[in-house]
């Protein structure tokens, strides 16, 4: 029975495998994650916003026309304007190409960082492992937003030191621990000891066979810390220390100056708020589903088919049953 | 293994501190030649003197770690080992007293909002979890993720705009000291309080209802179900007592996001709680005051982690630490 099933599940991973992978992966998180695929358009329309700001947006980011200060939604500025005369519309596009950088760069940075520090770590072992979690220890023990606050200070406020920041602490803090982990299971399994027996130099086997193995996780990582660099970022600008103005950034334009006249115009506080929830939770449901397509440990098993009852999956198991029976009988 | 992180924090501490630029003397300059003419004859060398800015950086970390002795006073050790933070550059006020005055306010608003936070969590996420794929189900996890992607600046914002454009009602944001009006001490946290617990309770609730879905999926659970034991007795004795077990532990793990929500939290209801210090001192650049609330949270972090650990090995006989 066993070998029945492993020779059904081999058979229809092949068939997956003439497919192209891509399209495969988005086939399954749309039939599979229907939440996942409301986030991934979410997040198309923040990329498209982002890359072609200057396109959409009405008017530009900063053009102040004095005369509409503080309109209320109109035609003219669909979503209103700000204390100095700027179209809310435009700034809150040009303001998603800032979280779109921050969060794709930020995430980029934390992941090269987790996999540098925590691999390394993982593979050396030993005291130069020991010296280096107890440094991480030490720096997890910092309230993130406070150690924000402090680095930003030093380094002053800027779209690429909040990047560089965010990227940095994070991939310290979260990304190289679970990089860690993954590379001491990594150690255990016998495809390391024979590249170790026969030879293979240390950095070849850590690109060869350590990076494809936590490639997963850290891609994983990657689509489930893109939200949190979003938030983190219009915290920051909110309390004054990320994106300077008067380059938009949706947490920046809810404080400063603007938080004054906000009594007079609610609507500059709604709508960046209101776009920062809608992207972080557009950016968290595509993670969450990301996540669960490509963690090993769920893919075929219970995890996958999450809330589908014992019934359905014993239909789709009956169907991959006849499945590999149709195949057996063609070849 | 802490002790070693501990040493590693002080330095972190320390230095990160150091390397904000701006420098404090001519800040203090400015300041007192604007109010009493005295910035003429007081030189930025003395004042860096006076301060003990002018010594080498080891120096200056060992005396505020209490090695080597004081600058004032001879032979005697004042510090970090000994206890002692240092002193205010701004107030001539000792670090320890600044942050006595300060704790109370942001222990109150955490205190808040913790129980604000499990009171909504708890029975939300377990019943989430007993009734899976059920409307209210949905309807509480749905609660949750708004709860994870709705910024908590925003809705605190919200909260002060819209109420008094609606009905006219703004939250007070002058501080008023729990001694002379208790009443309206609390009234004003609850706010601040409440909306930190709902965020809070977005994640916490995603954990328990994991965490119950899990145990409720054991064997254990399977083999009560099958003895033909009562709902009741199954959920209270056997699936939550082990649901909630790591639960617990995660109270510990929710104080960095305490910290960081009560930072925001102080800054728009002007509460004057640790989180506002820190503004102020940064701004300020006070260095010792940074430093001694930096040591202090991160003390504070590693210290519950370690609590945590020690309470979930005496709750579980599974778990066994070296």
């Amino acid at each position: 029975m066993a070998n029945v099933q492993e020779d059904m599940t081999s058979q229809s991973s092949s068939i997956r495998k003439r497919r192209n992978a891509t399209a495969d992966f988005f086939i399954r998180m749309v039939k599979e994650k229907p939440l996942g695929t409301v986030g991934l358009v979410i997040v198309i329309v923040l990329f498209l916003a982002g890359i072609f700001s200057e396109v959409i947006a009405p008017y530009g980011y900063n053009e102040i026309i004095l005369s509409d200060r503080l309109d209320g939604p109109s035609p003219a500025h669909i979503l209103g304007c700000d204390n100095l005369g700027r179209d809310l519309l435009s700034r809150i596009i040009f303001g998603a190409r800032i979280s779109m950088i921050v969060a794709l760069a930020g995430s980029s940075i934390a992941t090269v960082v987790g996999f540098l520090v925590g691999a390394i770590s993982g593979f050396f072992g030993g005291k130069y492992d020991m010296v280096v979690q107890r440094f991480v220890d030490a720096w997890m023990c910092f309230p993130g937003l406070v150690l924000y606050l402090i680095v930003m200070s030093i380094l002053g406020p800027g779209l690429l030191q909040v990047v560089v920041v965010l990227g940095v602490s994070m991939g310290l803090g979260g990304g190289s621990r679970v990089t860690r982990s993954a590379v001491i299971m990594i150690k255990e399994d016998v495809y390391f000891e024979a590249a170790r027996a026969i030879g293979v130099p240390t950095s070849r086997i850590l690109i060869r066979h350590v990076l494809p193995n936590v490639l997963p996780i850290m891609i994983i990582g990657f689509s489930t810390g893109l939200g949190g660099f979003i938030l983190a970022e219009a915290s920051l600008s909110f309390l004054g220390f990320g994106i300077p103005p008067p380059v938009p950034s949706w947490g920046g334009m809810l404080s400063g100056t603007g938080r004054q006249y906000m009594l007079q115009a609610p609507w500059m506080a709604l709508w960046p708020g209101l776009a920062l929830a809608v992207v972080v939770y557009g950016v968290n449901m595509l993670g969450d589903a990301v996540r669960d397509l490509f963690d090993p440990r769920l893919r075929g098993g219970l995890g996958r088919y999450g809330g589908v009852t014992q019934e359905k999956l014993q239909k789709l198991a009956e169907k991959k049953m006849t499945e590999a029976e149709k195949l057996r009988q063609t070849t | 293994m802490i002790i070693p992180t501990l040493f590693l924090i002080t330095i972190l501490v320390f230095l990160l501190v150091r390397f904000v630029p701006g420098d404090v003397i001519d800040m203090m300059l400015a300041q007192m030649s604007e109010q009493s003419g005295m910035g003429a004859e007081l030189t930025a060398d003395y004042l860096r003197a006076a301060m003990g800015l002018d010594q080498p950086m080891l120096k200056q970390y060992a005396r505020w770690m209490g090695f080597i002795p004081d600058a004032d006073v001879d032979g005697v050790f004042k510090g970090v080992v000994q206890g002692y933070l240092g002193e205010s550059l701004w107030k001539n006020k000792p670090v320890g007293t600044e942050l006595l005055e300060r704790l109370p306010v942001s222990i109150e608003l955490g205190l808040i909002s913790m129980i604000t936070g499990w009171l909504l969590a708890m029975p939300i996420g377990i019943y989430s979890a007993l009734r899976q794929d059920t409307a209210l189900d949905y309807l509480g996890r749905s609660f949750a993720i708004v709860m994870l992607s709705v910024p908590g600046f925003w809705l605190a914002t919200m909260v002060i705009v819209y109420p008094s454009i609606l009905w006219g009602w703004t939250p007070s944001l002058e501080y008023i000291p729990f001694i002379d009006n208790p009443g309206g001490n609390l009234i004003q946290f609850l706010l601040p309080g409440f909306l930190m617990g709902t965020q809070m309770s977005g994640s916490l609730m995603r954990m328990i209802r994991t965490m119950v879905l899990e145990v409720m999926r054991q064997d254990y659970i399977r083999t009560a179900w099958s003895k033909g034991l009562a709902e009741r007795t199954v959920i209270y004795r056997h699936a939550l007592k082990n649901a909630l077990m790591p639960v617990v532990t995660i109270a510990g793990m929710m104080l960095p996001m305490l910290i960081a929500g009560s930072v925001i939290m102080e800054q728009i209801f002007c509460l004057p709680g640790v989180g506002r210090l820190t503004f102020e001192a940064l701004t300020q650049r006070d260095y010792p005051i940074i430093s001694g609330i930096n040591l202090v949270m991160a003390t504070t972090v590693l210290l519950m982690n370690l609590v945590v650990d020690i309470t979930y090995a005496w709750m579980d006989p599974r778990v066994q630490y070296r």
